[in-house]
């Protein structure tokens, strides 16, 4: 009984972590229809904006956190002019063509300016150590994690579903043309909730960096991951992704308390009979 | 055909390197990709043994010729250094991160009249491939063997062994279990993670589970490794007195920032730290960290690739620069000398390097760095994994 505890405490927490970070490119993917391949780099520059006010300028964990979302709009809005403007309703293959090659020119850039070392995001002594559950012990920043999960799963939910701007970008997306007739300034739309997607990514790299440690190949070694979560919770649907990482992290870490010999078979297993049974994942919408 | 091509070119580059003044040394290793930093450490130590020892040998100038295999690639490996040996005229190979991409390499060798000096490449069974191979790095069966006795030793009789399921990671378990055992003590579960492992979490709830008083640990440098030894911090392990033992690829001196107070007091044993104390590390120290220009990212590849290089300076003297492969391996069996990380040398049966094996412990320095403290040697430790491979 302990043991089952245990491994949900561990599966709440691996799914949380999974659902910040990876929630970004369910809304560019979903909402906005672009494959952007280069969430993870996006994610990437947030962790290492975050390290370098911690760690060098010496700043809390609070102020390095906005600065690091907040640096990150700032870098990608160029790019969202010049790059990302020109493959909105483009073919998937341009799109991933695009965005592979973004994601490969920060790799290397983040390599020449920060070296190929792991850089770490000082946490502050409110979020060291680890708490006891009664069973069990568990750090505290995964707690942190899942408080932050929860709370974006809240606002972004409030903000498409409740929201006039929700409404005018599902409107956007569903018809720009139509919406544009209407007086909804689509392109404003558009770089809004790119800003938005690509702070998440920061924030996500940002609370997830104890389990996924920054370096330069951060942006390719857990691109799968995101995208299999974003396919199979269903591209843009919030709920949707809520529920894939908990059923893709419970199941991860089952597999591994249990028979760590089968890696990741079991995690795969689950996403190939998902996508076969939900071809849009668990709450895809229909074209 | 394409065999008597290639063997009519190195017969030619030969002929045309012997008379030349020039002897080029191929060195393969990751220069870019994930593995860079080894790379760059490979690079720093070649540099350094050059800048301090002048990058001529009598009257013959060395030139390096640098080929990137980013990484682990045996076929790309392979046809690098046939383009180093037919088109280049290389006289020595050298370098090799990766075993497969070494063991590659290893079947042109003879044919090529070239010799390979191996800077990493950490497994037991590459020297048995071909008699022109020599090895100045270490293998996993030489740094793990001796932490079964410092577990012992410590009061420690059940482990529970817990490895990154590929080559290297299931070298280190039996290397372990075979030291283990022979003192007596007890392997209670063997566990094999799934190289792409990032939370830890559930694998610790098992070492919790299985009752063991300590854990052997290895896995690959870098991400992993940080996330593996915080995952035994925070989720009391550390603190609930289950000790630690790992070879020292985990505490290698370039993770040690990022793994900060998490690793303290955590002992392992290597080959090399780079805070050793001689006078013969603080040259090398110094002109490694020179030629890398970032002295936290030295690391133990760096004394590979240094003492790689001084075989490589002796094999030319021992063959006054004419390309003789044989003649210039046979030169240096049973070479002795002393490296930046203590008393050397080649075993004659083996080629592979014969060194001392530090228990070391990561302590922090007064100005707040983070280090590996040696505190016990084992003297002259041969490379036990030839015995368990045959």
């Amino acid at each position: 009984m302990q043991t089952i505890f245990s491994i949900a405490v561990d599966a709440l927490a691996y799914g949380m972590v999974l659902f910040v970070i990876s929630i970004g490119l369910s809304v560019t993917l979903g909402l906005m229809r672009v494959v952007n391949l280069a969430h993870g780099a996006f994610a990437m520059i947030g962790g290492y904006i975050a390290s370098y006010a911690a760690r060098d300028l010496g700043l809390g964990y609070g102020a390095a956190v906005l600065i690091a979302v907040f640096g990150t709009i700032v870098i990608a809005i160029p790019i969202e002019r010049l790059l990302y403007r020109r493959i909105y309703g483009q073919p998937e293959l341009t799109q991933v063509l695009m965005t592979i090659g973004i994601t490969f020119c920060i790799i290397g850039i983040a390599n020449y300016v920060f070296g190929p070392t792991l850089k770490t995001i000082p946490l502050p002594p409110s979020l060291e150590g680890s708490a006891d559950l009664g069973f069990r012990s568990i750090a505290v920043h995964r707690i942190f994690a899942i408080v932050c999960g929860l709370a974006v799963a809240g606002a972004l939910w409030f903000a498409i579903e409740k929201t006039a701007f929700g409404v005018k970008l599902r409107a956007a997306v569903d018809n720009a043309a139509m919406a544009a007739a209407l007086g909804v300034r689509t392109e404003v739309v558009y770089a809004v909730s790119f800003a938005v997607a690509v702070g998440l990514a920061a924030f996500g790299g940002v609370v997830g960096a104890e389990l996924l440690p920054v370096e330069p190949y951060y942006a390719l070694r857990y691109m799968v991951t995101f995208l299999v979560v974003v396919s199979v919770g269903g591209a843009g649907s919030i709920p949707g992704a809520l529920a894939a990482c908990l059923l893709l992290g419970g199941i991860d870490t089952t597999g591994r308390y249990l028979m760590p010999e089968f890696g990741e078979f079991f995690f795969y297993l689950a996403v190939i009979a998902i996508v076969c049974v939900f071809p849009r994942g668990l709450a895809g919408r229909m074209k | 055909m394409k065999r008597i091509i290639l063997a009519a070119l190195a017969a030619l580059a030969t002929s045309v390197a012997a008379q030349a003044d020039t002897i080029k040394v191929g060195v393969v290793g990751p220069f870019s990709g994930p593995f860079a930093l080894q790379g760059k450490n490979f690079k720093a130590g070649i540099d350094a043994y050059m800048a301090v020892n002048g990058a001529k040998v009598g009257d013959d100038d060395i030139e390096i010729i640098y080929r990137d295999v980013p990484q682990a690639d045996p076929a790309q490996s392979k046809a690098l250094a046939q383009e180093l040996v037919v088109k280049e005229g290389v006289q020595y190979l050298a370098g090799f991160y990766f075993t497969p991409d070494a063991m590659a390499v290893t079947p042109l060798l003879e044919q090529a009249n070239v010799p390979l000096v191996i800077m990493n490449a950490a497994t037991s069974a590459i020297v048995t491939k071909s008699p022109l191979v020599v090895r100045t790095s270490f293998t996993l069966w030489q740094t793990s063997t001796p932490i079964a006795k410092v577990a012992k030793d410590a009061g420690v009789s059940k482990i529970i062994s817990v490895v990154s399921d590929y080559g290297p990671g299931v070298d280190a378990e039996n290397a372990f279990k075979a030291g283990f055992e022979a003192v007596g003590g007890e392997i209670v579960e063997a566990i094999r993670m799934p190289l792409s492992t990032n939370d830890f979490s559930p694998i610790m709830q098992r070492i919790k589970d299985s009752g063991a008083e300590g854990v052997f640990a290895f896995l690959p440098s870098g991400p992993t490794t940080l996330g593996f030894v915080k995952a035994f911090d925070e989720n009391g392990l550390k603190d609930g007195g289950i000790k630690f033992f790992a070879p020292g690829d985990l505490t290698q001196e370039s993770d040690l920032p990022a793994l900060g107070d998490a690793a303290l007091g955590l002992q392992t044993t290597f080959h090399y730290a780079v805070s050793h104390d001689s006078p013969e590390n603080k040259a090398f120290v110094e002109a490694a960290a020179k030629a890398i220009g970032n002295p936290a990212e030295l690391s133990f590849p760096a004394v590979g690739a240094y003492d790689g290089m001084h075989v490589i300076y002796k094999m030319i003297e021992a063959t006054s620069g004419e390309q003789d492969a044989q003649k210039a391996v046979d030169a240096v069996k049973g070479l002795s000398w002393t490296s930046p990380r203590g008393p050397v040398s080649i075993d004659p049966e083996s080629r592979h390097i014969t060194q001392n094996i530090y228990l070391r412990e990561v302590a922090k320095a007064d100005d707040g760095t983070y280090y590996n403290k040696e505190i016990q040697t084992f003297e002259k430790q041969g490379d036990p994994g030839l015995a368990a491979v045959k």
